[in-house]
């Protein structure tokens, strides 16, 4: 490719050279069409600043694509069935599974536990002939209230929301939690009297 | 008879096509076999006698690497059985003992995962005892720091691929450290900084837990079927094709920062 373009080089040479002779001022004035190093940068310019922001838009789809739009968990709140259903005393596991949930009857009112360990968040298993909550991983023990008193745990189970819904059912909210150590317990939706 | 059909392999086109040196009996032979082939080339051309010592190495730099062979070639058989998917998972792990020849197959890879820990550990112990972190090795003991912790990052993904009760509940407190992420952890340093109300404007927090380092790993807000396939694409294939990008810039660069490092660095310097 490079020996039938070569007279053609040499042609060219032979044309730039007066050119070059001239000062580039004047050869631009000459052929405005002619790219100047100024329009070359203006281009060079707008094309890297094109290029890092499509870069930087890929990047950032990249990582939201690492986000799902949308989750198959369970949803935060959900009912739990009539008052009437539960006995005082009892601690009800219907919910662990799907929801983390202990839902605990008292002689004062309702209470929804969460099921998360609070050393290192496995899941305890409530032990109803020593009446406790015992966790497997690493031996944490808890009151049926949620207090924890042997093993690792640095304090006690966390509470949610609970309250009834319109038709009477009991509703569990599990989007805002009760923490004891910071005295929200006492708080009026840490508790469902009734 | 046996010279000529020796001349006639050695001197066919097939043969020089693949090896372009002759027999290495002499030096320059014996250095044209490293150069002159793909995998040799990392290495340095010429090795001084004492370092090969076991006594100096331990050879647990090559411990870890043919381990590390080893996990892959295991790992790749028993991708044939394995399916990262809940109703399976599980399943599969206890079929690879029984339903498949040789059941040992998936022990080996583990045997060989604890044992590459180790291996690794030790290869950076013998690397520290014998100072080899030294000017002009300090970037790559740098990448000998990542390829440890991709290690344990393969060990760490690969511990949940039984799921099994262990596995979960390990991966549910050991993914629990990255909520303490700085910055992109939704309880960690820093975490509250990323708020518009601290510019004055709406005040809602960016980080939660749906939406931080630990949700990214998991692929959701607990260790779910999503957190299984995750951890199998990294275990699979993010995390080794990394690392054995890794060893290659690592054993190349023993070689262009002198050779596995020897006692007598300090006098070759001085004489020269």
């Amino acid at each position: 490719m490079a020996e039938p373009s070569q007279p053609q080089t040499v042609e060219t040479k032979a044309a730039a050279a007066p050119v070059q002779s001239s000062p580039p001022a004047a050869s631009t004035k000459d052929s405005p069409d002619k790219p100047t190093r100024r329009g070359f940068f203006k281009w060079l310019t707008g094309g890297w600043v094109a290029f890092t922001t499509g870069v930087g838009m890929m990047k950032i789809l990249t990582v939201r694509f690492l986000y799902p739009n949308v989750l198959f968990v369970p949803p935060s709140s959900f009912k739990a069935g009539y008052p009437a259903e539960y006995q005082i005393g009892q601690v009800d596991q219907r919910f662990k599974e799907k929801f983390g949930v202990w839902i605990v009857r008292n002689e004062e009112g309702f209470y929804a536990l969460s099921t998360t360990c609070t050393h290192l968040g496995c899941q305890p298993n409530w032990l109803e002939a020593e009446q406790k909550f015992k966790c497997p991983c690493h031996g944490s023990g808890f009151y049926v209230t949620g207090i924890n008193f042997e093993g690792p745990a640095p304090r006690p189970l966390e509470r949610y929301r609970i309250m009834l819904a319109d038709d009477g059912q009991i509703l569990v909210d599990k989007s805002k939690k009760y923490q004891f150590e910071l005295g929200q317990w006492k708080d009026a939706e840490a508790l469902l009297r009734v | 008879m046996w010279q000529k059909i020796k001349t006639h392999i050695s001197e066919s086109q097939v043969w020089k096509s693949v090896i372009r040196h002759g027999y290495p009996d002499t030096r320059r032979n014996r250095t044209l076999v490293v150069l002159s082939n793909f995998f040799l080339h990392l290495h340095p051309t010429k090795v001084p006698s004492h370092s090969l010592k076991l006594s100096y190495t331990w050879c647990m730099g090559g411990l870890t690497f043919f381990l590390f062979l080893v996990e892959t070639l295991t790992g790749v058989l028993l991708m044939f059985y394995y399916r990262p998917v809940g109703e399976y998972a599980y399943n599969d792990i206890l079929a690879l003992r029984e339903h498949v020849p040789l059941g040992i197959m998936r022990e080996i890879h583990r045997w060989g995962a604890h044992a590459m820990v180790i291996t690794v550990w030790l290869h950076m112990l013998r690397v520290f005892l014998t100072g080899s972190y030294k000017p002009p090795r300090e970037f790559n003991w740098g990448i000998g720091v990542v390829l440890l912790t991709l290690t344990l990052l393969l060990s760490f993904t690969g511990y949940l691929l039984p799921w099994d009760q262990l596995a979960i509940w390990a991966i549910t407190v050991g993914s629990n450290m990255a909520r303490a992420t700085p910055f992109v952890g939704h309880e960690g340093p820093g975490a509250k900084l990323l708020n518009p109300g601290m510019l004055g404007l709406e005040d809602v927090p960016l980080i939660h837990a749906t939406d931080d380092a630990r949700f990214v790993l998991l692929g959701g807000p607990f260790v779910g079927e999503a957190t299984l396939l995750r951890f199998y694409v990294l275990h699979c294939v993010f995390i080794p094709l990394a690392a054995a990008t890794l060893m290659a810039v690592h054993f190349w660069r023993v070689r262009k920062d002198g050779g596995i490092s020897t006692p007598t660095d300090d006098f070759s310097q001085k004489a020269l």
